[in-house]
């Protein structure tokens, strides 16, 4: 799966259009995902995951700025996602299955927030940018 | 009268194996939030969104859509009227999962031997087609869909997708 420039150029613009949101969308992109897969709540037992947990807050807080270092670095993100990469590898060894969960809870999110953007088009480049950093995060799992 | 007995027991025994332990189970809210949600769904209008963003987010389901004429860009994909006429047929059909969420796999028995034995469709696509249902709900109710709300229809739609499966062979 390879970003074409207009993959790059969609997600830079919805991204960008986010802005100081991003860490609310983070969160609710988390609790979205605990309540549509409660599978994946055996990753946080040492969590408060009820709805307005200041911990998923924080955590959704993390994951977006992950997101918008990976959108500030598209054309290398092995090389910028590296030390993440590392800790889901080693540390975290999340299943893979989980990160499509994550990622189908971020469109859905931002297609609530953001109907009018979040065409065809832009939530195509999303799913494969949110596929490119999945990849990346479990490149090292063996 | 022994083998008569004898007989009983093992009808007994045969009806009551046959009792669906595999029924998926909503709850009161789960069917609340699915049903009332639905009723405001234009069918048409969805239908024909949901078919299309799946072309055009998963070009490779295009596969099954070689007479469907132009699908060569976003634009041409959503403007398609044979993609909306479709997207329209497969969400009508989607209403009766609506109407049966006790009953879905006897609901889609014919349809799941249709997917597979005429149309041979991989039921992984049936997966990607629930979530882009979701997505599009998402985009037309907005704050309406919350968590709670999109965990039902994760739900119904996983289900669905499973009794589609389910005649597989």
């Amino acid at each position: 799966m390879v970003l074409s420039a207009a993959d790059k150029s969609n997600v830079k613009a919805c991204w960008g259009k986010i802005g100081s949101h991003a860490g609310e969308y983070g969160a609710e992109a988390l609790e979205r995902t605990f309540c549509s897969f409660p599978t994946t709540k055996t990753y946080f037992p040492h969590f408060d995951l009820s709805h307005g947990s200041a911990q998923v807050k924080a955590h959704g807080q993390k994951v977006a700025d992950a997101l918008t270092q990976a959108v500030a670095h598209m054309d290398d993100l092995p090389n910028a996602l590296s030390a993440l990469s590392d800790l889901h590898a080693y540390k975290l060894r999340v299943d893979p299955v989980n990160f499509k969960f994550l990622s189908h809870c971020l469109l859905v999110t931002l297609a609530c927030h953001h109907p009018a953007e979040f065409t065809p088009a832009v939530h195509a480049s999303l799913d494969k940018f949110f596929s490119a950093v999945s990849t990346v995060l479990t490149s090292k799992y063996r | 009268m022994e083998k008569q007995q004898h007989r009983l027991a093992f009808g007994t025994l045969v009806i009551t194996s046959k009792l669906p332990d595999t029924m998926v189970h909503f709850t009161a809210e789960e069917r609340a939030a699915v049903v009332s949600l639905w009723a405001k769904v234009n069918v048409e209008l969805v239908g024909g969104e949901v078919l299309g963003r799946l072309l055009v987010v998963y070009p490779w389901t295009q596969r099954f859509f070689d007479n469907f004429g132009n699908l060569s860009s976003e634009s041409a994909i959503m403007g398609n009227p044979k993609v909306k006429a479709h997207g329209k047929k497969v969400l009508t059909s989607f209403g009766n999962a609506v109407k049966h969420m006790d009953d879905l796999k006897d609901t889609f028995a014919e349809l799941s031997e249709l997917h597979c034995d005429k149309m041979h469709v991989d039921p992984e696509n049936f997966k990607l087609l629930g979530n882009m249902i979701l997505i599009v709900l998402a985009t037309h109710f907005s704050k309406e869909f919350t968590p709670q709300v999109q965990a039902a229809w994760q739900k119904l739609t996983t289900a669905v997708a499973n009794a589609l499966a389910h005649r597989y062979h």
